[in-house]
């Protein structure tokens, strides 16, 4: 075997060295210095983090027989990933170091470095076996940390809710993948598309439709979202932060690998109508039910299954620009709701609110935690001079590159509903700054490492939609890397 | 009388919808990692299947089927270990029991 094969995987190799690292720490260092974990584990990454925006990393390659890919996009998206879960790192500090997560904010850090590994691995994976893998290895320690909070019973009840409907989704995604093999007889992505393209059955389109139901399921599209709202209810806000963008995004662009290769351009007009029926459904219904939310984490559950129907749009497109767009629109909303749920994090943490009603009057209290929320919300709204607007500007350009009528119906659609959408982002902020409460948080400083965290994403919401580098070099990535599917 | 594809592709796809059946009509936690392991050896079945009658000559399918075993395995491990938890909360593995996050 040829190990130089391994030099092909840097970003994965470092991560594996941070959490081997972080275990050590964990399993080996005397008591009084494991309230330094958290510090130390945000400090690594962060080093990997800014180790692997080198540019050199870009070029990549295949490794294992061409199981695992890596080029100028997966290079990006992990990128990508990485920044948003250092983000949370820097958020999860003190969270992690109260009283009754202390004794167990090892194991956090560590689930939380795996998952993440297992994103990469789904995102590279170029043969459905290692892409199984990944899938799991990234889903399935959520639902411990789901239920990481133990003297809390919604965390209990949040967990049971995400791993059933986890291994209710890998089982039917495991279904389409079997029936696929049935008909290619390999599980390569490349070969798969040379066997499919040849005939047009009906097995293949049942088979198309479970793993569409099956990634539905990870990504909270409707009519597969029923379980996102209770678990990023339950959850410790931490993981729900965690969940709500990283986990998103790594199975919002393995999908779009998928589509785009295995059943490429032979099956594009049937998957194109089944996402297309589901980009509808999902945007409107998520905007819809987050009208009526109380709980801003529900709220944010809600807007989430909307913006992920934002993301599908890069999807359906097919096309470098929607790859790049994607990209694009995950960083920033990457930034956005993170920022929103610093603030959250903050609140809740030392009020222990987290209804809508409980923000009244918090620009009094509170001014810079309204304002970060604000510009989260107006970045998440789409409103002009914020990342928001121009991640949603790109995400309708690409997908209007395709050119055809019934897209330009579905972009007006999901125009629409950003309007519908300002009304409930705007709710929140009418809630800080304008209306008047008796009982308003009392003002309180947040945190070191949540203050860090806001800083950043308040930085990257202003700043990222007017660096005009970024789009295009994801643009000249995807580019780059999309002739190879 | 020989053995086709059919024959198990049949009670596989049974087993599946039997799977499925129970995963969204039972209340015990219990019988729904029950359903929930009858899906997942359902698709096992489908991989050895195809791979013993209609692609002889490679191993592919009977690989994925181990590490699907696998998978499967760790997957009813941790939801055991949450079943216990929320037993240990509420006193039952019923799930109309853990129904307090609502719209």
């Amino acid at each position: 075997m040829d190990y130089s094969q391994f030099l092909m995987m840097p970003q994965e190799i470092g991560l594996l060295t941070v959490f081997l690292l972080v275990f050590l720490y964990d399993t080996f260092m005397p008591e009084r210095s494991q309230r330094a974990l958290p510090a130390f584990t945000a400090i690594i990454f962060g080093l990997f983090t800014a180790l692997t925006m080198c540019p050199c990393l870009a070029e990549g390659g295949q490794a294992f027989g061409g199981m695992f890919e890596a080029n100028g996009a997966t290079w990006a998206i992990k990128l990508i990933l990485s920044v948003g879960t250092f983000l949370v790192l820097l958020m999860a500090t003190k969270w992690s170091n109260s009283e009754f997560i202390s004794v167990r904010r090892g194991e956090f850090y560590e689930l939380l470095l795996l998952t993440l590994f297992g994103m990469f691995l789904m995102v590279s994976a170029r043969h459905f076996l290692l892409f199984v893998i990944g899938l799991e290895t990234a889903s399935l320690p959520i639902a411990a940390l789901a239920a990481f909070e133990k003297r809390r019973y919604e965390s209990h009840e949040a967990a049971a809710k995400y791993l059933f409907t986890a291994i209710f989704s890998s089982a039917i995604l495991l279904m389409g993948i079997s029936l696929v093999y049935g008909i290619g007889g390999t599980l390569y992505f490349n070969e798969l598309a040379m066997a499919v393209a040849l005939d047009r059955s009906a097995l293949l389109i049942t088979a198309l439709a479970f793993v569409i139901a099956g990634v539905g399921f990870k990504l909270s599209l409707v009519p597969f979202h029923l379980w996102t709202a209770d678990v990023y209810q339950g959850a410790p806000t931490a993981v729900t932060a965690y969940l709500s963008v990283i986990s998103k995004g790594a199975a919002a662009f393995s999908f779009l690998i998928i589509l785009a290769q295995v059943f490429g351009a032979a099956y594009s007009d049937v998957w194109q109508w089944m996402l297309y029926a589901l980009i509808i459904l999902t945007i409107t219904i998520g905007n819809l039910f987050a009208m009526r939310q109380r709980n801003l984490k529900r709220f944010l559950a809600f807007s989430s299954i909307s913006q992920a129907g934002y993301i599908m749009l890069g999807v359906i497109a097919g096309n470098a620009v929607g790859m790049a767009s994607l990209m694009f629109y995950v960083l920033v909303y990457v930034f956005s709701n993170l920022a929103a749920f610093g603030v959250i994090m903050a609140v809740e943490r030392e009020s222990g609110k987290t209804t809508i009603d409980d923000y009244n009057g918090l620009f009094r209290t509170n001014p810079w935690l309204a304002f970060t929320m604000m510009l989260a919300m107006f970045s998440l709204g789409g409103i002009p001079p914020f990342a928001g607007f121009f991640s949603k500007f790109f995400i309708f350009v690409g997908a209007c590159q395709t050119g055809s009528v019934a897209i330009y119906v579905l972009v007006f659609i999901a125009l629409l509903n950003t309007i519908i959408s300002l009304y409930y982002y705007l709710l929140v902020v009418k809630a800080m700054f304008i209306s008047q409460d008796d009982c308003v948080v009392p003002a309180f400083k947040s945190a070191c490492g949540e203050r860090l965290a806001m800083v950043l994403c308040v930085l990257g919401i202003v700043f990222i939609g007017l660096a005009s580098c970024l789009y295009a070099g994801l643009n000249e990535a995807s580019a780059a890397a999309f002739p190879a599917f | 009388m020989e053995l086709n594809v059919l024959m198990y592709l049949v009670p596989a796809i049974v087993m599946f919808g039997c799977g499925v059946y129970g995963f969204l009509t039972r209340k015990n936690m219990i019988a729904i990692m029950i359903s929930l392991e009858l899906m997942l050896n359902a698709v096992d079945i489908n991989f050895v299947v195809f791979n013993r009658y209609l692609f002889p000559g490679q191993m592919e399918g009977m690989m994925f089927t181990l590490f699907a075993i696998a998978i499967a395995a760790a997957e009813t491990a941790l939801a055991l270990a949450i079943i216990i938890n929320v037993f240990r909360a509420v006193r039952n593995v019923d799930i109309s029991e853990i129904s307090k996050l609502k719209f």
